[in-house]
């Protein structure tokens, strides 16, 4: 292959390539396939019209909006403080790392910044979340790709990341803890102990699901070079997240553009990319980072400084005049909140930027010329929760 | 990162020059590309970068970003400026009509950063993973024309937002391959993120929130903001 380093030509051959996917050689008669809404590996309410020529697809349309709950016009008339329980429920495996990113942006328009050990403690949550909702991603991807045994796993070891999220925030899907200035409580007694067990646990549970699944021979068959994504398309999509590194570009928002109020620099990691961009590497990149994440824990957990865990905040926020965008790396991909404030205790406008929805619209892209079920390994590895996707 | 200070801490930033050199750069190359193109544009140093770009260079603005290296397509959307008639007080303007009571004096409309002139601001955001940086592009579009280029052959994320956006605000975007709705069924009337578009929850049941913004009983109202 030449080396080809404009941009444009790079996405001008890559259309080609999906072109050339298509066998139209031994055209027959088309097909329409509709997948969903209510499709096991549709993670909620996702809809696939796929027109087919025999096994291939021809093109895959995705149709959203069976979930969509208005949240962009629901942040327009609420306080700050109460958006923080809606936004819960945009990713509701990492529900804790949804709160994150508007929390900080309301804290940067208003000059706030929580004590330390909140920080600490928020990116401890956040990396819990994110084994919350990739740990699944495991178990489940195995599943739809006809493997069962994985899921119950993944649902066994999840649940001890669960319990330490339940025993320090009292909520296991909707925890709604992050505070502007800080966190509601602090943490329970004996909790970095228990912590440290889980997160071992969980170590050993990812060893687990490499020999069972990832090594899998039938997995690989059914993941390598399908549904293969080149970081230039990658990129101008706006995947993010396990999809953009799993395509080799190397980019992470806790390491390359981590806001301020989490401690990732004060942890020792690794950000894992793998060059193939296929369903294989997306689940191999996404259990590195489960391994990532339960070591930044570890490490955290044990130099907790002590001090409060609230900022001295105003008990009726008012966010004052201005605009941020604040993004985090979220469990999905990059999860940010544009936020526009007129001084109110209101928002003016929330852009909800969902890693989701920028994942899921290369979809008709990358199932172009693909094969009947390797559309399920393609929509699974791609990983998405309709929630994130609909809003 | 931020001007004020928290309440405890002195941050060091908030005596520092508030000059960006990095973003100062990008915006003078896009302004040097882009010309009388470029309308506005807001700097928060350290921060982000906002620019605001006329109508016809809208497009222009997408090609010039890519071929200065921000490849990376975070989001498109638009803001509707208009102040919302339908306060979260029990006296807003609608209310005021149907009671019967003297209307009340709209609130003047501003813009926000990189200025405005128009209800309806496109916004989009594009970033450079090599400079670690970020765009805020915005274009103001006139109220009896709501049209915009697609940015969808610059940025192939660009499409659904673009999508999604012309149902939520009733914009159109010339070239876009595939118009049609995303989310809301397709006989669906009125553009829901209008802020003359009315949240009819809201009408039904007005502000349950407006509670929790009472002073709780025996404490000080610290901020004598407890109306």
């Amino acid at each position: 292959m030449t080396a080809v380093s404009d941009p444009q030509s790079v996405a001008a051959l890559a259309a080609e390539a999906v072109d050339n996917r298509v066998n139209l050689d031994f055209e027959t008669e088309g097909m329409t396939l509709n997948m969903g809404p209510q499709h096991p590996a549709t993670h909620g309410t996702l809809r696939i019209i796929a027109r087919l020529d025999g096994e291939q697809v021809i093109s895959a349309e995705p149709m959203c909006g069976y979930m969509h709950r208005g949240y962009e016009k629901l942040t327009e008339v609420r306080t700050y403080p109460q958006i923080n329980a809606l936004i819960n429920r945009i990713d509701w495996l990492g529900s804790f790392a949804n709160e994150v990113p508007f929390i900080l942006a309301a804290e940067k328009l208003m000059g706030v910044e929580a004590p330390p050990r909140a920080q600490w403690i928020r990116t401890i949550l956040f990396e819990m979340s994110r084994i919350a909702n990739i740990s699944l991603f495991l178990g489940d991807f195995g599943l739809q790709l006809g493997g069962m045994t994985a899921l119950f796993y993944a649902f066994r070891d999840r649940e001890w990341v669960l319990n330490q999220i339940e025993s320090a925030t009292g909520g296991r899907f909707h925890p709604n803890f992050d505070r502007i200035g800080g966190l509601k409580d602090d943490l329970p007694k004996g909790w970095i102990e228990s912590s440290h067990t889980a997160m071992d646990k969980l170590l050993a549970f990812c060893d687990e699901i490499e020999d069972l699944l990832v090594g899998n021979e039938i997995f690989q068959a059914r993941t390598r070079g399908i549904g293969v994504i080149p970081a230039e398309i990658a990129l101008s999509y706006g995947l993010s997240g396990a999809n953009l590194r799993a395509s080799g570009v190397d980019w992470d928002l806790r390491r390359d553009n981590c806001p301020p109020g989490l401690v990732y620099d004060k942890a020792d990691w690794k950000v894992w990319t793998h060059p193939d961009g296929d369903c294989f590497a997306r689940t191999w990149v996404r259990l590195q980072e489960t391994r990532e994440a339960a070591k930044i824990v570890k490490q955290l957990l044990d130099t907790i400084p002590s001090g409060p865990v609230m900022a001295k905040v105003p008990r009726i926020i008012k966010v004052p005049e201005g605009e941020a965008y604040v993004a985090t790396e979220n469990p999905l991909g990059e999860m940010g909140y544009y936020v526009v404030s007129k001084g109110d205790l209101v928002p003016f406008r929330v852009k909800i930027r969902s890693a989701s929805f920028n994942n899921i619209s290369v979809v008709p892209w990358v199932a172009r010329g693909a094969y009947v079920p390797d559309l399920i390994s393609i929509l699974g590895s791609l990983y998405f929760i309709l929630g994130d996707i609909d809003r | 990162m931020s001007q004020l200070s928290s309440p405890e801490t002195e941050t060091p930033e908030a005596t520092a020059p508030q000059i960006d050199e990095a973003r100062e750069a990008v915006l003078a190359e896009v302004t040097a590309r882009l010309g009388d193109g470029v309308v506005g544009s807001h700097i928060r140093p350290g921060d982000d970068l906002w620019i605001r770009v006329d109508r016809a260079n809208w497009v222009a603005a997408a090609e010039v970003a890519k071929a200065m290296g921000y490849r990376f397509f975070d989001f498109l959307s638009a803001i509707d400026w208009l102040p919302s008639p339908f306060g979260r007080d029990m006296d807003s303007q609608e209310d005021r009509i149907v009671s019967g009571a003297p209307a009340k004096e709209p609130e003047a409309m501003v813009q926000g950063y990189a200025g405005g002139e128009t209800r309806f601001q496109l916004l989009a955001r594009v970033y450079s993973i090599s400079a670690g940086m970020g765009i805020t592009f915005k274009c103001d579009l006139p109220d009896n024309d709501l049209t915009a280029g697609t940015w969808s052959n610059v940025y192939a994320g660009a499409n659904w937002h673009e999508r999604e956006a012309r149902e939520m605000f009733g914009f159109s975007f010339d070239g876009h391959p595939n118009m049609i709705n995303l989310y809301l069924p397709a006989d669906f009337v009125g553009h829901p993120l209008r802020k003359d578009f009315p949240l009819l929850a809201r009408r039904v049941r007005p502000w349950p929130g407006i509670v929790d913004v009472e002073p709780m009983p025996g404490v000080a109202d610290e901020e004598g903001e407890g109306e």
